[in-house]
């Protein structure tokens, strides 16, 4: 390498493969699983109990949930897969090589959190795919809702990122996907449109940052948003730059990685 | 400039308040093997953990060819190689996978026809396809050597590199070092194994409590510091030594058949002649004749004997 150079993407590009080959290797895990857990959604809520529920905005209930059941998948996914990227190679020890390669901070989060929102873009696009089996499915903004998943993606993967750093134990690991993420996902609005609550229930969900990501989601399919799709939006961008900056203060106090 | 790594005043102190590292100078010459002993806990893998950017120091500068650890980090790690103690491997990547991914994260352009030779030399490449989880110890510490090797450093760290080998790979690992040197990679090994250090460096730091204690050339530090020992096979059993004999400090064995005669090399006290003149006087025959230098080992127990 050329020490002047200005970034080593030889070093982002070989931890990009290697995430991704990591990705096709576990393809039971990566792949498979969602598309499976998708389907099940879809008969149990798309068929079985979506057959009794009419129309919500005027979606049918099978297709109102597609864009739900894909933030759902991408939330979970690109923290976890991120997450477990930095947390091995800590459990194991072979970390020590990332640390003391010629890479900066920089070229450590574009190359693994790149791999992370890579796979589950990738995901989310088979979910859409899997859904277009068992609905009509529309995209009236194609853009925003490419816009929307690549930006949740990376903002959630970055956010994986830092738990796997901060985890000490594979529990921990675990905790907040599980404790914080799956349930605020659930009472984001995946399933339903927040009309549907009643009235201090809307405002106490008007807290939750899923509602908003989900809500700028569905709004690029359908045109109809239960917040308004700026608001989305920023929310989306606060959330991105509070990782940021978090992330900038790992790296710069080597918090639980060089200490 | 002859000395390619330059430690001056690193400190550590981890958050719990250890200090793990105590004001450390330290210079590695170009192209030299030099051994860093201590017991363990003393602080030869935090050091080395410094100078590579896997831990931050606390105070202190270190440059790696002229380059700033912290300012020219790029400069300074692209030279290094580092083969840590633990064998921490990707466990599902393949051989292959894994020593030309090490080979990119430092940013050298891909060449396989390296990367094979790296692996011929270790005797890796009949596993090239094989994942790291099916290989044997040995053949791990090897494919750690091998990642450390792939971006062509002219520094290697091996911490530790035999604990735990056969005595085989031992031997080939001896044998590699000194090809690297001649190749002219500078070494630093740090080790517990006292013969290890003797067999293979030009110089000898040794590092306890989070300090170094004393570095210097191994053959001037073995003449220096080195003991020998005469031992005496006696014709009859002693009962006890001849008060005439009291001033050489004579060992006696147990069973009365030994005499055992220790001296600095350099000391100026009662020589060998003298001591075999006056047991002459006093009677005593012996039927043969034993002596022999003391080893590093015994060398670096004293050492730490004499440390408060």
């Amino acid at each position: 390498m050329n020490p002047r150079a200005a970034m080593n993407f030889r070093a982002v590009w070989a931890i990009y493969r290697m995430e991704m080959a990591r990705a096709f290797r576990t393809v039971l895990q990566s792949i498979v699983s969602p598309v499976i857990s998708t389907s099940l959604y879809f008969v149990v809520f798309g068929s079985a109990i979506g057959s009794r529920i009419t129309e919500i905005d005027g979606i049918s209930y099978g297709a109102f949930i597609v864009p739900g059941l894909m933030m759902l998948s991408l939330l979970t996914q690109s923290i976890s897969n991120a997450s477990f990227a930095i947390y091995f190679p800590k459990f194991v020890g072979s970390i020590y090589e990332l640390l003391s390669a010629p890479v900066s901070y920089l070229e450590i989060i574009i190359a693994y959190v790149g791999g992370a929102a890579t796979k589950s873009i990738m995901l989310g696009l088979i979910i859409l795919a899997t859904a277009a089996l068992f609905v009509p499915l529309r995209i009236e903004h194609p853009f925003w809702m490419i816009a929307f998943l690549v930006l949740t993606a990376v903002t959630f993967s970055l956010f994986g990122f830092i738990i796997g750093i901060w985890a000490k134990t594979f529990e921990q690991l675990q905790l907040v996907p599980l404790l914080i993420v799956t349930p605020l996902t659930f009472l984001g609005g995946s399933f339903y449109s927040i009309h549907m609550l009643p009235g201090i229930w809307k405002t106490i969900t008007l807290f939750n940052p899923v509602v908003y990501l989900i809500s700028g989601f569905r709004w690029s399919f359908y045109g109809k948003a239960d917040v308004s799709v700026g608001v989305s939006l920023g929310m989306t961008l606060v959330f991105l730059a509070a990782c940021i900056a978090i992330v900038a203060w790992i790296f710069r106090t080597g918090y639980r990685l060089r200490n | 400039m002859s000395s390619i790594i330059s430690i001056s005043g690193v400190t550590k102190t981890y958050a719990t308040g250890f200090k793990a590292l105590k004001e450390i100078n330290l210079d590695i010459e170009r192209g030299e093997i030099f051994a860093l002993l201590g017991p363990n806990g003393a602080g030869k893998t935090t050091l080395i953990s410094i100078v590579c950017g896997i831990v931050n120091r606390s105070s202190g500068s270190v440059t790696v060819d002229g380059h700033d650890i912290g300012r020219d980090y790029r400069a300074a790690r692209s030279l290094i190689g580092l083969v840590p103690q633990e064998l921490t491997i990707d466990a599902f990547e393949t051989v292959w996978a894994t020593v030309n991914y090490s080979r990119g994260l430092f940013g050298k352009a891909p060449d396989k026809a390296f990367v094979e030779k790296v692996l011929r030399d270790l005797s890796l490449w009949d596993k090239k396809d094989a994942k790291a989880i099916t290989l044997s110890g040995g053949m791990k510490r090897r494919l750690m050597i091998a990642k450390a090797l792939s971006h062509e450093p002219r520094v290697l760290f091996l911490d530790e590199p035999t604990a735990g080998v056969d005595v085989e790979l031992r031997q080939d690992m001896w044998a590699m070092v000194r090809r690297l040197r001649e190749d002219g990679v500078t070494i630093i090994l740090t080790t517990h194994y006292i013969e290890e250090a003797e067999a293979m460096a030009d110089r000898v730091g040794v590092i306890n409590r989070g300090e170094i204690i004393l570095v210097e050339g191994k053959a001037e530090l073995m003449r220096k510091l080195g003991r020998k020992q005469m031992t005496l096979e006696l014709r009859a059993p002693l009962a006890a030594l001849p008060d005439g004999l009291a001033r050489y400090a004579l060992e006696l064995s147990a069973d009365g058949n030994a005499l055992t005669y220790t001296y600095d090399s350099q000391s100026d006290r009662p020589g060998v002649a003298s001591l075999i003149r006056d047991l002459e006087a006093a009677g005593i025959q012996f039927h043969d004749l034993d002596t022999k230098n003391s080893t590093l080992e015994e060398i670096f127990v004293n050492l730490l004997r004499q440390e408060p």
